[in-house]
């Protein structure tokens, strides 16, 4: 009897004979491998639209292999040859080598659109030089600067050099208003080209301003929406969520119509008697515009969160309060408020990384001061077509969310946050 | 009755082949597409059965670079400017087309000089000229020189100007007097590119910036503006289709051409070249005016430009490439904003920020 208890633990087994631990392993295996092919549909949608992509927008960044897929002979020469050397006849001889092989195979204005990122005005010498490269003789460095003088310039040999090499962080140095100079170091591009840092900060702050006035607007909403019978607060929970059913561009164009010279705002005013005809507010194409009109469009992403929080607040906590000789305000500020922190949390949060991407609306109301920096993102998505620029600015713009979010969890824990 | 039935079933199967093939043109939308599908793409589809999908884009060359190095082109004719021509046929992500193929003009003279110069590349081929330049409400002070547009005691009231350096840094050094000729020299010079810059500065807090080519015509017409740089096309099409009370102010205009393109690994390239030497021949440019007051870019076109859709408007002083208005034009030069675009752009971006 004392014998078979202590061989117990060894002989367990399942009803068909196998061991119970191997049993339970496989069903558990079985239970995992059905859990995750119910979750790969999701893995291979989140994989293929939103990881891949951003993966390949942060390599893109610091990836640009123009120069030195199309120019292999120069770019040999920049890798056996140290900074500063003097490009000798072999130099010029590569250059017009691969200039010819270049413009044969059409990549020559790749080749100088790349160059011409970094050293402004060198397009055109690459694409006449290349249409001209098959005429060239030896001494090609007399030939060359036969051409255009431009070619002995050691700036001009100092960009190839930069270029030449597929892997830069020269668009990060762009995004920051910085450039490398000829002697290596880093340095400040003039004052009149300096466009980044400033858009930086101006969409940092005036994302902090409309996530501050659309949590003042949006407290009280959420409390009334909170603590009204429900067949009133139904109907005020369609006024505020009607607006966010309508499509972003429509809403856009409403304020337009509302807030300009001529608008409804300011054709009231004036037969007010508020202004006058010709005081006619600015309130559109400027950042008065941005601000109203991005406040009006996130204010529900306030709302909601803080609704959804509100209204698990059992109300007992307040009047206990108040019946234990607090004042309304006091009740108010030390019971309620911290109460509702989770959805300030999340709702600032969510406001905040909201607008610090948001583009189509300050394009059509911000005018020139109200331009935010994803707007420029698209303009070099567009326009330049310089994309690895537009690639390090939003790389960049995701670091500083990213580091919102962790001091964010340090400060106040993303765990407090409720959504809904 | 049995060769009747072989006929007309060869016919048919005929006409399904034919209707099978299909291809994809991007372009501009707007008042613009609409013109391209009354004058090129209804007629072609009449004529050949090919189905042609129009499709609209903001840019037009925005899809193509896109395409082109994703190795997944959908576009088979595109309508671009001529500076992206220029930077996407350097940057080989256009077809080089066989330009020697395009049909004479009308009166018989080869292509090669019947398109006004700066028409016709190797990667496309010129449909129309347009004009960028001063439109203005009837009901206000009437511009007299394009230095008027900058003077706000003349003139007060807002402008519109496109956002972006072309455009806006030529007019500011035609307003300061530099003559159309040496425009480019100037602005190729870092004092020609401050002397815009502080033109443009003295109007700065007085700009409302438009971005699409529908935008100046409303601003216009809200009377948020008293003037606007616009596309004269858009401006003729609220005056004459709306009624809106506009005027054109013709000198100084700075011209440009769309170009149709087709971007390199088209999936139907044959069918997209057999629609581009139709669509550009003489008589289909010159129709094209019928519906949108863009000049045709061959000069054996001129001639046959007769009346707008509404058959009583002559389109003639509507025309950008009209004799009277060419005298004191500028042509965007292609190479100059090739080269200096970045840079300009980035000064522009900097300085509209500051």
């Amino acid at each position: 009897m004392a014998e078979i208890a202590r061989d117990a633990p060894e002989r367990m087994t399942a009803a068909d004979g196998t061991p119970l631990k191997a049993a339970l392993a496989r069903a558990q295996g079985r239970a995992r491998r059905r859990a995750f092919l119910l979750v790969a549909p999701l893995l291979v949608f989140v994989l293929a639209s939103f990881v891949i992509p951003i993966g390949q927008m942060l390599h893109r960044s610091v990836h640009n292999p123009v120069f030195s897929a199309n120019m292999p002979a120069t770019t040999a020469w920049f890798g056996a040859n140290p900074v500063g050397t003097e490009p000798d006849e072999a130099a010029f001889a590569a250059l017009a080598a691969d200039l010819a092989a270049a413009a044969e195979a059409r990549t020559i204005g790749a080749v100088g659109t790349r160059v011409n990122y970094e050293m402004q005005g060198t397009r055109s010498l690459f694409t006449s030089a290349g249409r001209k490269a098959d005429d060239l003789e030896a001494p090609f460095r007399a030939a060359m600067l036969d051409l255009d003088r431009r070619w002995g310039e050691p700036e001009l040999w100092n960009t190839m050099r930069n270029v030449s090499s597929p892997y830069t962080a020269n668009f990060y140095l762009a995004a920051a208003d910085r450039f490398r100079d000829l002697d290596g170091g880093i340095s400040r591009v003039a004052p009149e080209r300096q466009v980044y840092l400033t858009l930086f900060q101006r969409t940092f702050l005036l994302s902090a301003l409309i996530t501050a006035i659309c949590l003042l607007l949006g407290f009280p909403i959420a409390h009334l929406l909170a603590t009204l019978p429900l067949r009133y607060s139904n109907l005020l929970m369609i006024l505020v969520l009607l607006p966010f059913w309508t499509s972003l561009l429509v809403r856009t164009t409403a304020w337009m119509a509302i807030l300009q010279g001529q608008g409804v705002l300011n054709n009231a005013l004036v037969a007010l008697g508020v202004i006058g005809d010709d005081g006619r507010i600015a309130l559109m194409y400027n950042q008065a515009g941005t601000v109203i009109a991005m406040t009006h469009i996130l204010l529900p992403f306030m709302v909601l969160p803080l609704y959804s929080v509100m209204r698990n607040i059992n109300p007992s906590y307040v009047r206990a309060a108040r019946s234990l000789g607090a004042s309304s305000w006091t009740a108010f500020r030390r019971v309620y408020v911290p109460q509702t922190l989770p959805g300030v949390g999340a709702g600032a949060l969510l406001c905040f990384i909201l607008a610090v991407g948001y583009y189509i609306t300050p394009a059509l109301v911000g005018g020139a001061s109200g331009q935010l920096i994803s707007n420029l993102i698209a303009f070099h998505m567009q326009n330049s077509l310089n994309w690895s620029l537009a690639a390090a600015l939003a790389t960049l713009l995701l670091a500083a969310v990213l580091l919102l979010y962790w001091v964010y969890d340090r400060l106040v824990g993303v765990d407090n946050m409720k959504l809904g | 009755m049995k060769r009747f039935l072989f006929l007309t079933s060869a016919l048919a199967s005929l006409a399904v082949t034919a209707a099978a093939q299909e291809i994809t043109v991007v372009s501009w939308g707007g008042a613009y597409g609409a013109s391209q599908m009354e004058a090129y793409h209804k007629p072609y589809q009449a004529l050949t059965g090919i189905k042609i999908n129009s499709v609209d884009a903001d840019n037009p060359a925005t899809p193509i670079k896109a395409q082109v190095e994703a190795g997944n082109v959908t576009i088979d004719v595109a309508d671009v400017e001529p500076s992206d021509l220029v930077r996407l046929c350097d940057e080989g992500a256009l077809e080089v087309l066989a330009i020697d193929e395009l049909p004479d003009g009308a009166d018989g003279t080869p292509a090669a000089e019947d398109f006004i110069e700066g028409g016709l590349y190797d990667c496309g081929v010129g449909t129309i000229v347009y004009s960028t330049l001063i439109a203005y409400r009837t009901d206000g002070t009437a511009p007299t020189s394009t230095a008027d547009f900058f003077d706000l005691e003349k003139i007060p009231g807002k402008r519109g100007l496109r956002k972006g350096a072309k455009y806006a840094l030529e007019l500011a050094l035609m307003a300061d007097g530099v003559p159309p000729a040496e425009v480019y020299d100037m602005l190729a010079t870092p004092e020609g590119v401050d002397r815009a810059f502080a033109k443009l500065d003295t109007i700065k807090d007085q700009v409302v910036w438009w971005e699409a080519g529908a935008q100046p015509p409303q601003l216009l017409a809200d009377g948020e503006v008293v003037m606007t740089t616009a596309y004269n096309g858009r401006i003729f099409n609220a005056m004459i289709s709306e009624n809106q009370p506009f005027e054109l102010f013709w000198p100084n205009q700075i011209l440009d051409f769309n170009l149709f393109v087709i971007p390199k690994g088209a999936p139907n390239k044959e069918a997209a070249w057999e629609f581009i030497k139709w669509a550009t021949d003489t008589q289909r440019l010159a129709d094209q005016a019928s519906f949108i007051s863009y000049g045709p870019a061959r000069k054996s076109s001129a001639p046959l430009v007769g009346l707008f859709k509404d058959g009583k408007t002559e389109m003639g002083p509507h025309m950008p490439t009209n004799p009277d208005y060419m005298a004191d034009a500028l042509t965007t030069d292609i190479e100059f904003w090739a080269d200096h675009d970045i840079e300009l752009n980035e000064r522009f971006n900097a300085w509209l920020a500051s």
